[in-house]
């Protein structure tokens, strides 16, 4: 047995984000309390390294450890998009985790196992290498969750994630041994082949589809497998529910499109009529339960529901059995391009939420931000922007990750589910805006004396302008983007 | 000489079993004895493909799948614990769980 | 005597798994479960993997069973009063036809995947653990990398949860 040098070579990122995650848990006993900010920006700095090594590596598709992980720009893309949201992440934790009073090394370290298990579903072509970095991601998550030990919601959030979490992951386990038996591999190209050989006809295939969809259902949130995200949302620490919302989603997106599209993609006309009822289902649950929410972590939990539905139109474009390539791609980027301006203003609007938390008042009620501009109107400018954009309406990122997916959608001939998917966003403008009202319409309450100053850190601050500045300059000059995403689709065949 | 579908079969109701024990159960610790059965189940299958196809793949999966046991069952517990020293409960209706 | 091995360990595997989630005793069920991951090991058995045989019971059996024991005595949980979810009748009807449907398959589908390398007699000669041990060192050393720092993420999770809760103040930077 030799040493796989150039399979290592390959993996470089994900081997720095581990043993930096190693190395934060080794000096985090022996960092004085006062310092333990040093092992954020420690994190942040490999984060930086590794967006460097990615951002050179793009153009090139490398497999490494006999086929088991994938290098290829499509890969490159979606760690590009989760090393920003997790550097975001950290810089965030820095401010929040300090008001909170539950500053420990140990949360660095476990995001950064959590990043890792997400760059490795990202990039892997086996079934246990998918389900290996699913589990690391959400352990380490289960337990963020339940960071603030000493709060019953969030250990309340954390039991309930955890529960829901390792159900779907034994549900997609056993979908992952029906599609052993079928194939004699967990590696997709061969289970890509054995649904070639085997055709429709196998129902141990269909079944294994079906877990499959289940088990990812779970982990991207979408209905009816969406019911743990408003409590865990909720209860969890503010940074560690952005960090969810859009992280983990993100990579269980990223993992459920290679496997649907280059495993089971032969099954297509089995998967796309499911993913058709599962896409309209959740939009109109997402969008229209989150109008009676009155914690705006919950509106937001309901928001992001609905928000995986649109990325799900892409997806339904993407399996149409009828469509040419071209068009079909076309839905990939398009999932590629919500994700990522999802990602900027659903991050924003959870930064505004923790940043509130930091002046005093609990800031998690709509109510809450009764007044909010005469008391802080650059927190409630910037609430305006991110809540603008989650509605889709111009110049803002939201917009235009709308206009893609819409545009995929027609362009594919489902005219109806475009026009279906504006009038639900129709529907979402009433309950981002009125949020929007309660800033900017009504009197600050003068009894509830909730005026103190916001104290802002520079990590903060770079935090919330990188995330002002993603959904306006996405929205004003979204080519770029555009044109990597378009070049980093996964190959149709 | 038992047949291959004999074990999925076996393995498919231990899977069913499992699957009826997360949704009906309350209790917190036997939710997630459900979970091991539904990976045993899994690592019932795994393991007869890997006899019936005469590959080690399966058997290897399901040595992973123990060793990802013990660690959900590690920190599963863990949540327990502090969950109930909290002064909660292990009833799973009473942390909002199950209530959808 | 494969047969009957077969179907005394299958009958009494799924007998546990049904007691495992029927008993209202928390601490009935996790010896129901210990006897159902007893007789799981015993089909390994059956399937000519010694050493998954060795690990079920050393690992399941013997160190997460007696863990759930462990914590299910700490708490000292007496039986629930509302044993079972309130829709469970529901649950069951779906619960059955999935089961129905999960058997068809079982009986209809051929599972013909690809052959792999590791015909019995060739596994036999030099031992399973031999097999195994090859196998997962040269083909599965990512995974089993990744496996090494789930574990360790699990340990520094459990340990994080675990601690007694303390608030900590931290002076602005």
């Amino acid at each position: 047995m030799t040493l796989p040098l150039g399979d290592l070579v390959a993996i470089i990122p994900e081997l720095i984000v581990a043993t930096v995650a190693c190395l934060v848990l080794v000096l985090d006993p022996i960092t004085p309390p006062s310092r333990t900010h040093w092992l954020a920006w420690l994190s942040v700095a490999s984060l930086v390294a590794c967006f460097g090594i990615t951002v050179s590596r793009m153009d090139a598709t490398v497999t490494a450890f006999s086929d088991l992980m994938i290098l290829d720009p499509y890969a490159g893309y979606w760690k590009l998009l989760l090393y920003v949201v997790t550097a975001l992440t950290i810089l965030l934790s820095l401010a929040y985790l300090r008001v909170e009073r539950i500053h420990l090394g140990e949360y660095y370290g476990l995001i950064l196992l959590s990043l890792a298990g997400m760059m490795i579903m990202v990039s892997a072509a086996d079934l246990l290498v998918i389900y290996l970095g699913t589990e690391l991601m959400s352990l380490s998550l289960y337990v963020l969750a339940g960071f603030k030990r000493f709060e019953v919601r969030s250990l309340e959030a954390s039991a309930k994630y955890f529960v829901l979490g390792s159900f779907s992951s034994g549900i997609l386990l056993y979908g992952i041994s029906l599609l052993f038996g079928v194939a004699g591999s967990t590696r997709l190209s061969a289970i890509a082949a054995a649904v070639g050989t085997h055709g429709l006809d196998d129902p141990a295939l269909l079944f294994a589809m079906i877990l499959l969809v289940v088990g990812f259902g779970f982990k991207i949130a979408v209905v009816p497998f969406h019911m743990w995200t408003p409590d865990v949302y909720e209860g969890s620490p503010t940074s560690v529910t952005a960090f969810m919302a859009v992280a983990s989603k993100a990579a269980s997106f990223a993992a459920f499109l290679r496997v649907f599209l280059e495993g089971l993609g032969g099954l297509r006309e089995k998967w796309y009529a499911l993913f058709l009822v599962i896409c309209v289902a959740t939009l109109i649950l997402g969008n229209v339960v989150a109008i009676v929410q009155t914690n705006i972590k919950r509106m937001l939990a309901y928001s992001s529901i609905a928000h995986a539905g649109y990325a799900l139109i892409g997806v339904v474009v993407a399996g149409q059995a009828a469509a040419d390539n071209e068009t079909r791609a076309l839905g990939l980027s398009s999932v590629m391009l919500y994700l990522a301006m999802y990602a900027f203003m659903t991050f924003g609007a959870f930064a505004v939420v923790a940043l509130l938390r930091k002046g005093g008042l609990e800031g998690e009620e709509i109510e809450d931000f009764t007044g909010l501009a005469k008391r802080q109107p650059l927190a409630a400018l910037l609430m305006l922007v991110f809540m603008v954009s989650l509605a889709g309406i111009p110049p803002t990122a939201g917009f235009i990750g709308k206009l893609y997916v819409f545009m995929a959608a027609v362009n594919a001939g489902l005219t109806w589910l475009a026009v279906v998917a504006v009038l639900l966003t129709a529907v979402s403008a009433y309950y981002y805006l009125r949020v929007v009202m309660v800033m900017y319409m009504r009197e600050p309450d003068p009894s509830a004396g909730l005026v103190s100053r916001l104290t802002t850190s520079p990590a903060l601050t770079l935090v919330l302008a990188s995330a002002f500045a993603g959904v306006i300059l996405l929205g004003l000059f979204p080519d770029p983007l555009v044109s990597i995403t378009t070049s980093a689709v996964l190959p149709f065949k | 000489m038992v047949p291959l579908s004999a074990y999925v079969a076996v393995s498919a109701v231990l899977f069913v079993t499992g699957l009826i024990g997360v949704l009906i159960r309350r209790n917190f610790i036997i939710v997630l004895m459900a979970i091991e059965i539904m990976l045993n189940a899994a690592n019932v299958n795994l393991v007869a493909f890997s006899h019936y196809l005469e590959s080690m793949t399966g058997q290897i999966v399901a040595l992973f799948v123990i060793a990802i046991a013990a660690g959900e069952a590690a920190v599963g517990l863990a949540i327990i614990i502090v969950v109930f020293r909290g002064k909660i409960s292990t009833n799973v209706d009473e942390i909002n769980l199950l209530k959808w | 005597m494969v047969p009957v091995f077969f179907s005394y360990f299958s009958l009494v595997s799924i007998l546990a798994g049904v007691l495992t989630v029927a008993l209202p005793n928390p601490v009935h069920c996790g010896l129901a479960l210990l006897t159902l991951l007893l007789h799981v090991a015993g089909l390994f058995l059956l399937l000519n993997a010694e050493f998954l045989f060795v690990i079920q019971i050393i690992v399941y059996a013997g160190a997460i069973v007696v863990l759930y024991l462990f914590v299910l005595m700490l708490l000292n949980l007496k039986t629930d009063e509302r044993v079972l979810h309130h829709r469970y009748a529901v649950i069951l009807v779906a619960a059955a036809a999935i089961c129905g449907g999960l058997l068809l398959m079982a009986l209809r589908s051929p599972f013909q995947g690809a052959k792999g390398h590791a015909p019995v007699e060739a596994v036999l000669q030099d031992g399973g653990s031999y097999a195994i041990g090859i196998t997962i060192f040269n083909e599965y050393l990512l995974q089993f990398e990744i496996v090494g720092v789930f574990l360790l993420g699990a340990i520094i999770g459990a340990i994080v949860l675990a601690k007694t809760p303390t608030a900590v103040d931290v002076e602005p930077e």
